[in-house]
């Protein structure tokens, strides 16, 4: 199995915010695995704590079962996608029969997004509009694209970003966990450079703070990541804390190719 | 159901309840809301609703269409903003009013159910999560009566998520002490500002609601507030505190 802690500084923070009394979002960072899930969970009566939670628990688990075996080398970008597709697959069925079974879990739901680190790339994939951004050379991206109805007026030319900001159609999302017997994630491979800083969040976070105090944040914080997720999570708070919310952030220290440089090259010879 | 308040120099015509997709206004009758005035285009401006957001659109009218007195081509309506359309004024007021929304509500990540969307969906099962119906048929994207959205300047509407109390805070200034620097003063406009060298000791200035604070991020050595080293704490800053980073001193005073 890959050992990433020496290449990942991995930190998180959660907070229900200031507006609600229970925290349904759930989180997981493994820097080990080079695995980060969260996930953002609704429904009645805090089933929403339920189904974010099982969503977490089982991807990071049936990753740790299939990363177990493999050495580094036989984990790349379609490797990766597969297990991430099938694992959200399955959360999915799982969420969605225990919604089925119990009255008081009826419609629960949740939103994912799976990060996975491995050969100097990294492998996403997300339902619902949880999402990851990614800051290189000081500038913030938000990599995942939403699957909301917001977004999808965006693209489509209806309203500007700018217009979508003051929409009260805000936290519509169209695809979820739990929801629907079948579901995709969508799911993506992108390179990994050395400095980049990655944030998995929920829209909790970006709801409450706009995109350049977060790209200000992490630009300015990098160097103490605690401090950076801290900032962050209290400016949400700051703003109204209106939604429950969760940030992880990963910062990749060095490149992290599965092989390695002429060692590993000679012990492979040598075998 | 958000509604439109029509009036006339004060006085009160009717109440529109915006219960249809698209809701017209012009001079002509075949509009949904007929206003019989020269200064009025025959399709002046129409009203598209998508489930909780009203567009506001001028149809390329002779005199205009304004919101709270801004001339806009596509506008989001914010509740109580007031459409001008010659001299008449429809005061927009959006679905609840203010206050009777639990706030449990507010904010609530929801499914929108389209059954346009060809997926094996099962019969829902009744419960507490919120499933919305998709206002058109086809999926919301096709239901654009309009191809291109206009350049809409939103007139006042405040950032999403910033905080009030920011607009009336004193306005925090460095001013460096001591050092090549001295003299040198900077306004602390931004959220954070950070101080000192990268690598060697670095801290940063956060604004906030209730004031300014000075965070030590990274360096072996803490910063110095009066002469006193601080604890890994965030510390908030008064007017005249004299700071220390780096060798260098700084004072930090509130503009009046």
């Amino acid at each position: 199995m890959p050992d990433l802690t020496a290449v990942l500084e991995v930190t998180s923070a959660t907070h229900p915010g200031m507006v609600r009394s229970h925290n349904e979002d759930s989180i997981v960072a493994d820097p080990e695995l080079g695995l980060a899930v969260l996930a953002d969970g609704m429904g009645g009566y805090n089933a929403g704590e339920v189904a974010s939670g099982i969503a977490v628990a089982m991807v990071s688990n049936e990753m740790k079962k299939a990363l177990a075996g493999r050495k580094a080398e036989e984990l790349n970008g379609a490797v990766a996608e597969k297990l991430i597709a099938e694992q959200s697959a399955r959360a999915n069925a799982a969420i969605y029969q225990a919604a089925q079974s119990q009255p008081r879990y009826s419609g629960m739901g949740t939103t994912l997004v799976v990060a996975l680190w491995h050969d100097n790339h990294v492998t996403v994939g997300h339902i619902g509009d949880s999402r990851l951004y990614r800051l290189r050379n000081g500038v913030l991206e938000q990599i995942t694209r939403d699957h909301s109805l917001l977004q999808e007026q965006i693209d489509s030319g209806m309203i500007t970003k700018e217009q979508a900001r003051h929409s009260q159609n805000k936290n519509l999302v169209t695809r979820a966990v739990g929801i629907d017997p079948d579901v995709d994630a969508e799911v993506h491979t992108y390179g990994v450079e050395a400095g980049d800083v990655y944030l998995l969040c929920s829209d909790g976070l970006n709801d409450m703070v706009p995109d350049e105090d977060i790209e200000l944040t992490l630009a300015s914080l990098q160097s103490n990541l605690p401090l950076a997720a801290q900032q962050l999570v209290q400016q949400a708070n700051d703003n109204g804390g209106r939604d429950n919310v969760s940030v992880i952030l990963v910062r990749v220290t060095k490149e992290f190719p599965a092989r390695g440089g002429w060692v590993d090259k000679l012990k492979g010879w040598m075998r | 159901m958000a509604k439109l308040i029509l009036s006339l120099e004060g006085s009160v015509i009717r109440e529109v309840p915006l219960d249809k997709e698209r809701i017209t206004i012009g001079r002509k009758p075949h509009n949904d809301i007929q206003i019989e005035n020269l200064a009025v285009s025959g399709e002046h401006a129409c009203i598209v609703t998508i489930l909780n957001d009203s567009f506001l659109e001028d149809l390329g009218s002779t005199n205009g269409t304004l919101v709270n007195g801004n001339a806009i081509k596509k506008h989001i309506l914010q509740n109580n903003d007031v459409i001008e359309i010659g001299k008449y004024k429809l005061k927009y007021v959006s679905e609840a009013p203010p206050g009777s929304t639990s706030v449990d509500e507010f904010e609530k990540t929801m499914v929108l159910n389209r059954p346009a969307v060809a997926r094996a969906s099962a019969a829902r099962a009744p419960g507490d999560t919120k499933v919305m119906q998709a206002a058109a048929a086809p999926a919301p994207v096709a239901a654009a009566p309009t191809p291109r959205p206009g350049a809409a300047p939103a007139p006042t509407p405040r950032p999403a998520g910033a905080p009030a109390a920011a607009e009336a805070q004193a306005m925090g200034v460095i001013q460096i002490l001591s050092g090549p620097s001295a003299g040198k003063e900077m306004e602390l406009t931004k959220n954070l500002t950070t101080l000192g060298k990268p690598g060697v000791q670095v801290a940063v200035i956060t604004r906030r609601p209730q004031g300014y604070f000075i965070t030590h991020v990274e360096g072996a050595n803490f910063p110095l507030v009066n002469g006193k080293m601080l604890d890994a704490q965030a510390h908030r800053l008064n007017d005249h505190d004299v700071l220390e980073l780096t060798g260098v001193k700084m004072e930090f005073f509130l503009k009046k």
